[in-house]
């Protein structure tokens, strides 16, 4: 393995033999034409930095905001929003990339990142990062709002700077108090259309800032081998599985409720109780059954299985959210 | 292999200038696009 592809930006925890013995074991394949300082990356390689899966429900929930808010938005200015806050969503995914390049070289999940294969250089991702945190934030500013633009600067900052930089390795709360970060693109998005924060956009962020612990340590604690390996806290790894259990289902005894109050405050109407009341049954159960299934493989399936609804849980909620508004939108 | 990496090099670097020229071109654009819709009909109402 080429030693260029293994150098790391200073901070690094494992040393070149180290993580080459670690990235075998986990099956890490390095790219045959590094260093990525002589070669560099490919536009793939940049798309990839920006985490576009996460970036697609970003986009989804900040559109949602949009949609909700009272005050039309003109078409051209929410697509502008919406690229902001996607290129900002992408901005942090890449300065996470680059700060966490030593950690992802160890877990399995994140081995084949960019960074970590060789094929983009830490320094690359991270002007690539704050080139773009400065564009996307700077141009929702100017074409769009201010408020909103400062929302997506507190959220960027928020993610890299508490939850990846501060949080992610210190403590077992790390998802749940980074979790934030995630939850703030339709308060963004409400703000680019209103050019303020409200109690309805307040609480589509409780929505998704409660739904992202359970969902997270689903897969942490399939994953847990993974993290324990990296060093990075995370309950499975910490308190163990049994507690994490424990906490899925009181989180999402919490989130369930929480999500059926959009129908009461007038963001919601019928289709969107119904979705919330159907699925959220669905998620105590697949909740339930992560806490009762604890030995084998049958253990990791139901952490599976809750991880893989949640994601469906969340784009539902939204998703009739959006309907009914659009619904109401056309017929007016 | 020196000269493969090297072609492959080339090759992603004109790739990357593309993509930034691309970028750079769809930013142009937003902001004109955006500036026609900001001021509307406004743009015509001024002293001359």
């Amino acid at each position: 393995m080429p030693k260029a592809c293994l150098r790391h930006d200073g901070r690094g925890i494992a040393c070149a033999a180290q993580l080459g013995f670690i990235m075998a074991d986990v099956g890490y394949q390095s790219d045959p034409l590094c260093p990525a300082q002589t070669v560099g990356g490919s536009i793939g390689d940049f798309v990839a930095l920006m985490k576009p899966r996460v970036m697609s429900l970003v986009v989804f929930t900040a559109l949602t905001g949009i949609v909700l808010a009272p005050e039309p938005m003109h078409p051209v200015l929410a697509v502008i929003a919406l690229i902001c806050i996607a290129v900002g969503a992408g901005a942090s995914g890449a300065l996470n990339m680059w700060y966490d390049a030593d950690i992802d070289a160890l877990m399995q999940r994140t081995a084949s990142r960019p960074i970590p294969r060789g094929r983009v250089a830490p320094e690359e991702a991270l002007t690539f990062g704050v080139v773009l945190a400065v564009g996307a934030v700077s141009t929702l500013g100017l074409l769009v709002s201010w408020p909103a633009a400062a929302l997506l600067a507190f959220t960027i900052a928020f993610y890299v700077l508490v939850y990846t930089m501060w949080l992610k390795r210190r403590t077992p709360q790390n998802i749940v108090i980074g979790g934030a970060a995630g939850a703030f693109p339709p308060m963004v998005g409400w703000a680019a259309a209103t050019g303020s924060v409200s109690l309805e956009s307040i609480l589509l962020f409780l929505i998704i800032f409660m739904w992202t612990p359970p969902h997270f340590w689903a897969l942490a604690l399939y994953r847990a081998r993974d993290y324990e390996r990296a060093g990075v806290p995370m309950l499975p790894v910490v308190a163990g599985p049994d507690e994490t259990r424990k906490q899925i289902v009181i989180y999402s005894a919490l989130l369930v409720p929480l999500a059926l109050l959009p129908a009461f405050m007038g963001l919601g109407g019928a289709l969107y109780a119904v979705v919330a009341i159907l699925l959220g049954g669905v998620f105590l159960a697949r909740a339930l059954s992560v806490y009762r299934t604890r030995e084998g493989r049958e253990a990791d399936r139901a952490a599976k299985q809750l991880f893989g609804f949640s994601i469906l849980y969340l784009f539902g909620l939204f998703a009739a959210l959006l309907i009914e508004r659009v619904a109401v939108l056309l017929s007016a | 292999m020196e000269n493969g990496g090297e072609r492959e090099r080339q090759r992603r670097r004109k790739m990357r200038s593309i993509g930034i020229a691309l970028a750079l071109g769809a930013l142009v654009i937003l902001f004109y696009v955006a500036t026609l819709v900001r001021l509307g009909g406004n743009v015509m109402n001024r002293p001359l």
